[in-house]
Parts: C-alpha cells; structure tokens; sequence
C-alpha cells in the first residue's frame, strides 16, 4: 500500500507538471529555494557541531521543535493541508485504515515541503559526525521528527477539519489562533531582555538558548531532536526519556489521525449551510441596478455568505487587537508596529481579490454566458473592497497613532494608507485576470488545498505582492520620509500625493484587467474549469 | 452582408479524415446561413492531444426545436460551448441569427439564453437573487428585472424555495433555477446543454411546456440530451453526433426514416456489443 500511494502521488505530481508550464516553474523554484535551505542548514550545523556541539545541539532542538510546530499549525490557518491524497477519495476501495494511514504518511513526505523537511532533518544529523552513537541517535531522531510532522499536520488538520466547516467555530478558532501570535511580541521582548543581561557576561545568547532548549527537549515537539544531544552528553536516562516522548507523541498523534479519520470517513460532514434562508434580494436590492452594481452586490453577499471569503474577513477586526499587544512587547520598536496596522489591513483587503475568478470557480459561466463587459466585472469586484475598506482603514489608521500618541504621523499615515488601499486593489484587479491559480472550490472547508497547486499559488502570490511592493515605493519613501525626519510639510505632501498614485494605479489595474478579461474571458473559464 | 470567413484555407492541422458521410451533405465552403438561428461551419477543436470536435457544420432553422444527440464524449457540450461564446474555436464560424459569435460577441450573447452542463452557479445567493444577479448582468433595468424574476418563480414552481440557497437546492430544482437565469432577458435562441438531467418528470413536463410555448412564438430551442425518447417525442429536428462529427441531420423525420430514432441512433454511432464478456460477472460462476 505504501508504495502504491508513494507512486500514486509521484504520477500525480507529474501530471500536474505536464498541464502547466507555470507549476512546473513554480515546484522548480519552489524546490531550488528549499535546496538552498537545506544546504543552509546541514552546513551551519556540520560547522557549528564540530566547533561546539552543546551550542549546537540546543539550536537544533529549538529550531528543531519550531519547525515541527509550523507542521502542525500552519496548514489549519494558511494554506491548508495538501489534499492531493485525500484520503476520502479511497473510501470506496476498502482498503484497511491501519495501511492506508501508512501509506498516506510516506506520501505525505513526498512533496516539496515534505522533501525539504526530510532532507534537513537527515543533514543536520551530521553536526554529530564527531560522536558516532550521537549520529546514529540523530538519524533516528530525524526519522522521528519527519513523521511527526507529517502525522501531526495531518492530525491536527483532520480531527480541526469538521469544526472549521462552520462559521462560528471557524471564527473563535481564529481568534485563539491569534493568542500565539500576540505571544511572540512579549516573547521577542522577554528574549532581548535576557540577552542584554547576558551581553555584559561577553557570550549572549548560549545560556538563554540552553535553557530554553533544556525545557523544550522534553517537550513533544522537541523531544525528537533532544535525544541525540542527550546521547552525545552520555545523559542515555535524558536520551531513553526523550526517545520515549517522542514516540509517544507519535503514536498519540497516529491515534487521533486515525479517530478523526474514522468520523470523517464514516459520517461525511457536508457543507455547512443547510436551512439557512436569505432574505429578499439582500445587497443585490440595495446597489445600483446596473451590471457593476450587481457584481458589486455579488461580491459582497460572498464576502459574508462563503466561508473561504468570510474566513479571511474575521481576521481583519482582530489585527489591531494583535498588533498592539505585539507592539508593547517589542519596546522601541513599539510604535512601528501598531503603525503598520492601517498600511497593512490595507494591503490584505487588496490582496483578498487577487484570486476572484478562481474563487467563482466555473459560477464565472454566467458572466461568459451574459457577455458581461470587462469593465463591470473588474470595477464591481474592486468596488467593494474599497467601500469597506476607506472608512475601515482610516478609522485604523486614527486608532494607531492614538495609541502610540503620535499624532504628527497621521497625515502621512493616513496617505500611505488610503494609497496603498487603492494601489493594492489596483494591482489585484489586474492580476487576477492573468495569474490564478487553484483554490477550495465553493462549499469545501477553506482549508482544503487543491492538488499540487503550491507552485502557481507562491507564484502567482509573489507577482501579486511583489508588483504591489514595487509601486508602492514611492508612496513608502515618503511616508517614511515625513514619519522619520519628522517632516509635517512631507506629512501633508504623502496625504495628498500617495492616494493619488493609489488611484492612479487602481484606474490603470482595473482597466488593464478589464480589456484582459474582454480578450480572454472565455479561456479564463477554461482554466478555472480545468480546475474541476 | 456576407461573413468574411470561409473556413480557413489552411485547414485544420493533423490528419484530413472526412467527416464519416453526413446526411445532408453541405458544401464545405458554404457561408453561414444568415437567417437561420445557429449556423456553424467548420468548429473544430483540440484539447492536448484530443480533437473534441473535428470540423462541425450545422444550421438550426429560426424556429425549430431542435435536439442534439450523441453518445458521451461525442462533442455535444463542446460544440455548444463554442456556438455559444463560452469557449473559442481552434477554426470555424459560429453564427446566431446572423451575427458572428466570435467576431461580434457581445450582441451575439444578447440573442443568447444559454444553459451551459457541469458548471456551478452562485450558489450562496437564493434562487431569487440569482435570477435577478443574472438579469442585471444583462443590463435589464430594476423593474423589469423584478417582475420577470417573479414570473420565471412561478412558471419554475420555485415560489417557495426563493428565499433558499441555491446551494441547498436539489439538482432538479437547480436546474430550473439556471434554466430560469438563462431566460430573464428574453433571448430569441435558447441553447440547453442537458437540459432535463435530474429533473423529475413533473418538473421537465413544466419546462417541456414553457419550451414549447416559447419554440410556438417564434423563438428557437437547441437542446442536447442523450434521451432519444424525448428528443423524437419533442424536438422537430435533430443532430446525430458522435466523435466530433456531425454524422446526421435534419427533421425528426428525415433522420429517422422507418425507424425509432433509438435504433436509428445505434445504427449511426454503432458500439452495441453482444452479450459475450464479463463471464466472471455472472454471479453463477463462483470462481474468484
């Protein structure tokens, strides 16, 4: 079973590779970069494991222990987990749950991300090369910690998978999401601390790295790569405790993988909305009964109505709260981060329409069937993100500097980010008629990443982010500019110079977008059928 | 006004097979029949290594009911895609009424009521809102857009399900929700890509009506089915497709001759195996 699925996957990946020059690209990219890591890596920990191995072993179990929580935590709020072997699709062929769990594990490591992990992992182990019992040790605890984190993603995602298909829920799990997060600003001020302390003793950061790591080898997520540094100091009770909680922590995970799997298997959940009735014609009453207003009430009526949009919604109230906690912990660099607040909401509103037809998936039918222009298209997708979200970044932007006190800021606050609203949609509205990409289609759980698609995702996200980057420039420069000398005058000049560029920026997008779409909306259909 | 492309000199790429002998045997470098509802000449399209539809010509007579039948993966969806505007041939004209889908799309949709197979619908707006969505998008103003949504809500027998989402409909009712979408804007040619799929008998006896009602004040309907059943009882004309040609074509009758249009069908796309095979099957042999 295991080298069945392990081929299946390969087939798979080579199919996808086959379709799209852009995946291919993409997964090639993708993989040199993770090549380049993983180089990074295995050379930092062979140097730093002859110099001194203890140093060197309390860095691994903390990185070690990060990376694994990045496993497990990552897919259930960002990309979601691979699903290229849904272990749905094998409900029909009865085959027994204990090989298929195997077999999708192996599968799991099969992947650009799974391949890095497992390559790093492998490599680091040579920082024992000195000590050959701390070798094998490490070997062991790589395989160890590969598994985990390909079991722990899947479990995690799995048994969280039913919860996240309703909204409620989907929503109180962001906001605990968010309690690591407001953790890591106290947490970088905490460290710094202890380092300063330190500096005066000449050597900062060994002591604070080996407490830290003396606790967080015996946790689950760093057990796996404590137990060669306890082999290596000849402490075999530490090694023998550490292995064991590491292969507890495995099997605890099999287990819950195995009983989520079970559920999911057995009852099916479907999508979450059964029973809901709308009322009347809702937005599609209220705006303008022209075919721009009524893509506009479309889009906004998705906005609240389809988990994979209202998902990503729910953060936006949550930043400020995030970003404030985040800057009181971060001493002087406080107000730079409760600053970036407004810019930064500004620039996910933008960017949350980078990917509007894909979302439609083949619905985008009846705007090819009805011949709707370019024009309405594109302007009714934008307008929406803008009318929400003028008020809602100023009001933020008002809120930032209140609570840094810096009032003199404003102004050019206030520019970047009304700019960077406009510019940001701009951008969007152009490139999603040119880069899409695959996403969960309507009615699956947000968390469910279609087959093999990482590539053209990080691709097209990179153009994106990267186009919005660029033209922002100006506008930074001298936001930055006036916040930093400080300078009102400039202050003044960003508020009226930096929305400007934002519009112009938007006109332009949205136009380029909309011939676009004029010229090719029947082969943007074909693509986003091929996404089926 | 006579359509400036005959189908293209250099022709199609790849081996010239002839289309297995149509019926009705068109020149192939006849024009575009401008008066006729759909005329296609020459639609051929290729996806990777698979020609889907190899060289097309059809006329639908401005008010015909006219069915197209084939086996799966004959072309059927294919050929309507491209007739009508929802994917661009490789070569060949595709006209409505007189217009050139491909060279004057946007009044060539507008002539269009178009209900495309295998796609989703805004399935987060209740079917209400979905039939109004559609109607603006064709720049209707409100009110008309009001009053005919309420009329298609009945006539569709969805009056009580208006305030539900799509999402939660059945597939019949699905279907009567799009097929309602498609007809907001009173197109004068309805093309319906299986348009009875999941309906049950009650409901495609409704549509049946309406399509008829609307076929007898002069408007044309093009719909495929794999029903030959129902396409002999209620189209007038019909086109027997099958590997991305057109292999008949005409009146009900014509096609037919003496016999069903089933038989007919079986005798012109061929494939019936006799019962031999699958020997294993058979639950009498108890072998493993």
């Amino acid at each position: 079973m295991v080298a069945q699925l392990v081929r299946l996957k390969l087939t798979l990946m080579a199919n996808t590779l086959r379709r799209s020059v852009w995946q291919t690209i993409g997964i090639i990219a993708g993989g040199a970069y993770g090549l380049f890591l993983v180089a990074l890596a295995v050379a930092g920990a062979v140097a730093g494991g002859t110099v001194d191995p203890v140093t060197t072993g309390a860095v691994l179990v903390v990185v070690g222990a990060v990376v694994v929580l990045a496993w497990c935590v990552v897919p259930v709020f960002a990309y979601g987990v691979d699903a290229t072997l849904d272990p749905h699709r094998f409900v029909t062929y009865g085959i027994p749950r204990r090989s298929l769990l195997a077999g999708l594990t192996v599968a799991g490591v099969v992947s650009v991300p799974g391949l890095t992990t497992a390559l790093a992992a492998l490599g680091v182990a040579f920082a024992w090369w000195r000590s050959p019992a701390a070798l094998v040790a490490a070997l062991v605890g790589a395989v160890l910690a590969v598994a985990l984190c390909v079991v722990g993603s899947r479990a995690v995602t799995t048994a969280l998978a039913p919860l996240l298909e309703s909204r409620r829920s989907r929503e109180v799990l962001a906001v605990a999401a968010l309690v690591p997060l407001m953790l890591v600003g106290p947490a970088f001020g905490w460290f710094a601390q202890r380092a300063s302390g330190f500096a005066v003793d000449g050597d900062a950061t060994g002591p604070v790295l080996r407490d830290l790591a003396a606790v967080v080898a015996w946790t689950p997520l760093g057990a796996p790569w404590g137990f060669a540094a306890a082999v290596h100091d000849g402490a075999w009770g530490s090694a023998a405790g550490r292995l064991g909680v590491g292969l507890l922590t495995l099997a605890l995970a099999a287990a819950v993988w195995d009983r989520a799997l079970r559920r999911t298997l057995e009852t099916p959940s479907t999508s979450g909305s059964s029973g809901a009735r709308g009322k009347g014609l809702g937005m599609l009453g209220r705006l303008p009964a022209t075919p721009t207003g009524a893509v506009a009430a479309r889009a906004l009526t998705y906005w609240r109505r389809d988990p994979r949009y209202s998902a990503s919604m729910a953060v936006i109230p949550l930043l400020p709260v995030v970003m404030i906690f985040a800057g009181q912990g971060a001493g002087p660099g406080a107000s730079v981060v409760v600053l970036m607040l407004a810019p930064l909401t500004a620039w996910v509103l933008g960017f949350s329409i980078s990917n509007d037809i894909a979302y439609d998936h083949t619905a985008f039918a009846l705007h090819v069937a009805t011949g709707t222009a370019g024009r309405a298209d594109r302007w009714g997708r934008a307008l929406p993100v803008l009318l929400i979200g003028t008020p809602l970044v100023s009001a933020y932007a008002v809120v930032s500097t209140a609570v840094t006190g810096s009032w003199g800021a404003l102004p050019a606050l206030l520019g970047l980010s009304l700019g960077t609203l406009a510019l940001s949609t701009g951008v969007s509205s152009a490139v999603a008629v040119r880069w899409l990409y695959p996403v969960a289609k309507p009615g699956e759980s947000p968390l469910k990443q279609p087959q093999g698609a990482t590539g053209a995702t990080m691709l097209a996200q990179a153009v994106c982010s990267g186009l919005t980057l660029l033209l922002s420039a100006p506008a930074l420069t001298l936001a930055l500019l006036a916040m930093l000398l400080p300078s009102p005058v400039l202050g003044w000049v960003t508020l009226v110079v930096a929305p400007a560029l934002g519009v112009l920026v938007l006109v332009l997008g949205v136009r380029w977008g909309a011939a676009t779409y004029d010229r090719r909306a029947p082969e943007l259909l074909q693509r986003v059928q091929s996404y089926a | 006004m006579i359509p400036l492309s005959a189908p293209t000199p250099a022709g199609p790429p790849g081996p010239a097979t002839a289309p297995a002998a149509p019926a009705a045997p068109a020149a192939p470098a006849a024009p575009p029949d401008p008066s006729a509802a759909l005329s296609l000449r020459g639609l051929w399209k290729r996806f990777g290594q698979k020609i889907a539809v190899a060289g097309v010509d059809l006329d639908v007579p401005a008010g015909s009911f006219y069915g197209l039948v084939g086996p799966n993966g004959a072309g059927k969806t294919t050929t309507l895609s491209m007739a009508t505007g929802l994917l661009r041939p490789d070569f060949g004209v595709a006209t409505v009424l007189g217009t050139d889908m491909w060279a004057d799309t946007d009044a060539a949709k507008r002539l269009l009521g178009v209900l495309p197979d295998g796609v989703r619908l805004f399935d987060r707006l209740t079917g209400a809102q979905l039939i109004t969505y559609a109607g603006l998008l064709r720049g209707l103003d409100r009110e008309t857009v009001a009053a005919r949504a309420e009329d298609l809500l009945v006539a569709m027998d969805l009056v009580a399900d208006r305030d539900t989402f799509v999402v939660d409909y059945s597939a019949g009712m699905t279907k009567k929700v799009a097929l309602a979408a498609a007809l907001i804007h009173a197109p004068r040619v309805l093309v319906l890509d299986e348009p009875f799929e999941a309906v049950d008998p009650v409901s495609a006896a409704n549509i049946r009506d309406i399509l008829r009602g609307y076929v007898d004040d002069g408007g044309t309907v093009v719909v495929s089915s794999h029903v030959m059943d129902l396409v002999q009882r209620m189209c007038s004309h019909v086109a027997v497709v099958a590997g991305g040609h057109v292999l008949a074509a005409g009146t009900v009758d014509e096609v037919r001759g003496e016999q069903s249009l089933e038989d007919r069908f079986v005798d012109l796309v061929g494939g019936r195996k006799d019962g031999e095979g699958l020997a294993w099957l058979r639950s009498s042999s108890a072998s493993s």
